[in-house]
């Protein structure tokens, strides 16, 4: 619901990561995004489309790592991957899980265009 | 091609004001919650049924988060409690920074209590920390039990579950027991309470938590 502040912080994020004259050449912004994160990709990646002809990175596109819900059983430490939540662990049934990855919403890496790259 | 490695959480900004404001609460001993839930679940009636238990026994102030309107704040400041609205203009959510702002409107000195009441969304406010202490998730019956299932998050993060219009369960075919074993089953450690702020049961339970400032399991 509110992926347009988001995508404002990422360009805040990459606009602090890339000297001003170097802007034109980012092609790629690489995200994590967990499944817990409240974010839509398709949502984000369109509001980002929107506010980036704002700025020096009109060619700057999203690439989504989306991140899996993956828990941890605190009795038994069997690592599984949660396609809906609040299930107890497959091996021990025990409801006792930590959660290991699914929160994330990160800038990973920005791929930058090199002059040489232009010429192709 | 070349590639910048960044590694930067999008809501650092976020967190980092988060934890400042969490600092100064915990300086100062006073018990911060983060009220959130959907729109119309009871909220400002929650509050309003635990100030008029509470009056007299603790000082207590309020955050108000709404879209549009003060509504909430006139409402509260009825009781004589302190109250700061923040009026988002159509976020969908407080952030750290809005409640930092509004912090320098509040008298902070002797407070024991200070209620956040978030913007009604059971979706966006979860990913957002603002430096409370832990967040009380109200959900009442007419919503239907099936609520934690649909949106996890929000209950993952919620340490404090609030089952509210329990007046209403013959009427809204709310299982009460569904909801909260869907509601365990998403975060086993909640505490959770029953009330009704229609005939009160249940808020003298939740208002001895309250006095007790206790913590500890959550």
């Amino acid at each position: 619901m509110h992926e347009l502040g988001i995508a404002q912080n990422i360009l805040q994020i990459v606009q602090q990561s890339v000297a001003k004259e170097l802007e034109a050449d980012v092609r790629e912004i690489r995200l994590r995004v967990g499944q817990l994160s409240g974010i839509v990709p398709d949502s984000l990646e369109f509001c980002f489309s929107v506010i980036v002809n704002e700025t020096g990175m009109k060619r700057a596109r999203l690439r989504i790592e989306q991140v899996p819900i993956i828990s941890r059983c605190k009795e038994c430490s069997h690592r599984f991957q949660m396609d809906d939540l609040g299930f107890s662990c497959p091996e021990c049934k025990s409801v006792s899980l930590e959660l290991i990855s699914g929160r994330e919403l990160e800038v990973v890496e920005i791929e930058l265009a090199d002059g040489n790259d232009e010429a192709v | 091609m070349s590639v910048i490695t960044i590694e930067r959480k999008v809501l650092e900004k976020n967190e980092q004001i988060a934890e400042r404001n969490r600092e100064l609460f915990e300086q100062r001993g006073i018990l911060v919650l983060n009220l959130v839930s959907s729109p119309g679940a009871g909220k400002t009636s929650i509050l309003e049924k635990t100030f008029q238990e509470l009056r007299g026994s603790m000082r207590i102030a309020v955050i108000e988060g709404d879209v549009q309107t003060d509504l909430d704040a006139q409402r509260v400041a009825r009781y004589g409690v302190s109250v700061v609205q923040i009026v988002t203009l159509g976020g969908c959510h407080l952030e750290a920074k809005l409640v930092a702002d509004a912090l320098g409107n509040l008298e902070l000195d002797g407070l024991d209590l200070l209620f956040i009441e978030n913007v009604g969304n059971l979706v966006c406010p979860a990913n957002y920390d603002l430096g409370e202490a832990l967040k009380v998730v109200v959900l009442s019956t007419t919503e239907g039990d099936d609520k934690p299932l649909k949106y996890p998050a929000m209950f993952l993060n919620s340490s404090v579950l609030i089952i509210n219009k329990t007046d209403l369960i013959p009427y809204a075919h709310c299982d009460l027991d569904a909801l909260k074993r869907n509601a365990l089953q998403i975060n086993p450690a909640l505490r959770v309470f029953e009330v009704s702020c229609f005939t009160g049961a249940g808020i003298p339970e939740w208002c001895d938590w309250l006095r007790k400032k206790d913590l500890s399991g959550l």
